[in-house]
């Protein structure tokens, strides 16, 4: 298939493979401890555990598989506020497919759905957008979810609900922005990343200038690499040859798809619908600063946040559950406790284990065969 | 049997009457069902229908018996509708236990308001596909539930087949050094629905592989009366089915990734909605396990048949590992194929 295949080629990334091996050995520091490199895209995560790579790596590197998949790192408590506006009548919920597994304290959205709630799948907030158009007796409400990348989206969407004068939609807004998050895993005591692959759809919309400060402060190299296996592979070699060197900089492997400065016309939208939230609650990972935006005043109607009365309560997840941990590095997934036991995909106790882009669950569905005696 | 009048159906959408046991149901049946079924033991209208057992006996040694449900939606899509799923299904599901397919009970709950016009066109996709299976439907039931209690229109097929002495496929079979076979492109069926049902405005054209497989088999067997386990595989896939046979067998199975036949069109949908075609149905695709040393004979056989043409071998039965089914990637890492958790659900981003 064109445009795919290419970036799939096993002799290429034969070839890749052997200057990575070869490479490692140039590093003294990695011959002492593993270097770890943080794939900060749950996007990332699928792809290495899709394609076997992390088995392929040399010893020398252990990836840590970081928290960019926003249906894991969603909490609860929000699940909860999105039942909560589903159970209430003359209500259309609209969701993306994998958000509905999620499980809240009572119930997850496709439980609701069993029980009776309209909750419906949907592509894109454009689709929800024409339901609320065809059902004008309804209150369409769409679940906002997802980083800078489907953030552009729903901002042109409740543009465009402005000026259609569609009065009967609504936004539950739960976006979130990778940047501060990447700086709370930088200043935590207890982890170290060698180096960054940065997520390559976040930086079609925002550019690489927001990572500077990773490089500047923190004197870590970041790669902004794509999603095939050749690109992180290649993302992996280029961000080797920086430690080799003792640089830390920002690059652009994904630039097929990533301009410099982003993507102006998305960037701007965005920031006509939202603003930033004070903090804003990461499922595994606590409370984290300007990590959150919500729509402003001037879209106050469509935000359901201000028109429902929800819940909002603060659900801490199952002591047992390890996810934090995982989301730093500090464990592999299969060291906490409850992994494959008590929590699996189908019975997920811990934010990992939701999406098929969280870390435990790639493990789970894919990894399990270096845990099992050949 | 005496003679009767035809009786003829004239209204243009179903109502609660066609359902409720008086002439207008008579209309319905005798219109719609006798005149597009039309054999003599569903002509006789009995409560039943009857079968001479010597003559089933003289044809083999067992009789398979096989019952499914077909509530697709949409009930009419690209290369087919839920009439030929529902015969082609059915007899499948005899077929991939080497089974001769001899005979079809239909089941129909339709939703009152569905057009006679469709519902015409659904019996007689029914007919043409038993004719091409050599199935003959031979007993029925109809029901009519108010709108909103069901969805256009559901189907129940259950079928009789009769195996030939000497057959034993089963998913308890598989045998280390055996090697896995299918018999062309997976997952067209599970991606021309996905695409039909119009969420997705792409602009692909893709089509069911919905057909009957009884030939298929029955020229398999002709060269490998020891094929150790077939199924087809619909609902869940090639993975689900893998699964089930190495649980059931207690072996694994290790794939090639790079032999798997997928059509670009269906590798397109799965690229872009986060899918993978091995979990996507098939109405047309068995999955057999055969001795690896007649698999190049089967795999001819095969692809000598115009059910099998596109056949390949995809992987082989290992030692160890039981129920595990692992994958081998183009890049020779290795992953697991797992069953499915739930509904396979797409990504977001």
């Amino acid at each position: 298939m064109k445009f795919v295949d290419e970036f799939r080629d096993p002799q290429m990334a034969k070839a890749l493979l052997a200057q990575i091996h070869a490479l490692v050995k140039e590093i003294p520091r990695a011959q002492h401890k593993p270097l770890q490199i943080m794939e900060v895209c749950g996007g990332h995560t699928h792809s290495i555990f899709r394609y076997g790579l992390e088995q392929l790596l040399p010893r020398e590197i252990e990836l840590i598989h970081g928290p960019g998949c926003p249906v894991c790192v969603l909490p609860m408590g929000r699940v909860d506020d999105c039942v909560a506006i589903a159970e209430q009548p003359d209500v259309i919920f609209t969701t993306f497919g994998d958000a509905m597994r999620v499980p809240g304290s009572k119930k997850s959205l496709q439980q609701a759905k069993a029980e009776g709630c309209d909750i419906r799948m949907v592509y894109s907030p454009m689709d929800a957008l024409a339901l609320a158009k065809r059902n004008p007796d309804k209150t369409v409400v769409f679940f906002g979810l997802g980083f800078e990348t489907t953030m552009p989206s729903t901002a042109l969407t409740l543009q465009q609900a402005r000026a259609q004068g569609v009065d009967n939609f609504q936004l539950f807004c739960n976006h979130i922005t990778i940047i501060p998050t990447i700086k709370a895993i930088l200043d935590s005591p207890d982890m170290y990343i060698d180096g960054f692959l940065g997520p390559g759809h976040v930086s079609m919309v925002i550019g690489q200038k927001p990572y500077e400060f990773i490089s500047a402060h923190y004197q870590r190299p970041l790669v902004v690499a794509g999603f095939e296996p050749l690109d992180v592979l290649q993302s992996i070699h280029m961000l080797l040859l920086q430690i080799r060197e003792g640089e830390a900089r920002i690059e652009n492997q994904y630039t097929r798809i990533v301009p410099e400065g982003g993507n102006h016309q998305a960037l701007k939208a965005v920031s006509e619908v939202f603003e930033l939230r004070e903090f804003f609650e990461w499922r595994g990972l606590g409370s984290i600063d300007h990590s959150g935006v919500r729509i402003r005043e001037s879209y106050a109607q469509f935000d359901a946040e201000r028109q429902f009365v929800l819940p909002n309560l603060k659900i801490a997840d199952p002591k047992s559950c390890q996810c934090g941990e995982v989301l730093k590095g500090v464990i592999k997934p299969q060291q906490c406790k409850v992994f494959g036991k008590q929590c699996s995909p189908e019975t997920p106790l811990g934010a990992l284990m939701v999406s098929t882009e969280g870390a435990c669950s790639a493990y789970y569905s894919y990894g399990r065969i270096d845990a099992v005696a050949v | 049997m005496t003679t009767r009048p035809k009786r003829t159906l004239n209204a243009s959408a179903i109502t609660m009457a066609h359902g409720a046991g008086g002439k207008a149901m008579r209309d319905l049946i005798e219109d719609v069902f006798l005149g597009a079924f039309d054999n003599p033991d569903l002509n006789a209208l009995e409560d039943q229908a009857r079968f001479d057992i010597a003559a089933l006996a003289a044809e083999g040694g067992q009789l398979a018996f096989t019952t499914d449900s077909y509530v697709v939606d949409p009930i009419f899509f690209p290369g087919g509708d839920i009439g030929s799923l529902a015969v082609n299904g059915t007899v499948n599901d005899l077929a991939v236990s080497g089974a001769i397919p001899k005979y079809l009970s239909c089941g129909m709950i339709i939703e009152e308001g569905l057009p006679v016009a469709e519902l015409r066109q659904v019996v007689q996709s029914m007919r043409a596909a038993a004719d091409a299976a050599g199935i003959t439907i031979v007993t029925g039931d109809t029901k009519v539930v108010p709108r909103g209690k069901g969805d256009k229109l559901f189907i129940n097929t259950s079928g009789i087949g009769v195996i030939p002495q000497g057959v034993d496929i089963s998913a308890s079979r598989c045998q280390p050094g055996d090697k896995v076979i299918v018999n062309g492109f997976i997952g067209d069926h599970g991606a021309a629905i996905l695409n039909a049902r119009g969420d997705l405005a792409l602009s692909v054209e893709l089509e069911t592989d919905c057909q009957p497989l009884h030939g298929l088999v029955q020229a398999m067997l002709a060269v490998c009366p020891d094929i150790h386990a077939i199924r087809d595989a619909s609902r869940g896939g090639v993975a689900t089915v893998l699964n089930e046979f190495a649980e059931t067998s207690a072996v694994s199975i290790r794939l090639q990734e790079d032999s798997i036949p997928v059509r670009d069109e269906v590798r397109g949908v799965c690229e872009i909605l986060g899918l993978d075609a091995l979990y996507f149905a098939n109405e047309g695709k068995l999955v057999a396990v055969v001795p690896g040393a007649q698999a190049e004979a089967v795999l001819a056989a095969m692809q000598n048949h115009p059910a099998g043409q596109g056949s390949v071998i995809i992987g082989e039965v290992l030692e160890g590992q039981p129920g595990r089914v692992k994958i081998q990637t183009c890049f020779g890492g290795e992953r697991i194929l797992d069953m499915l958790v739930g509904e396979q659900l797409p990504r977001i981003c």
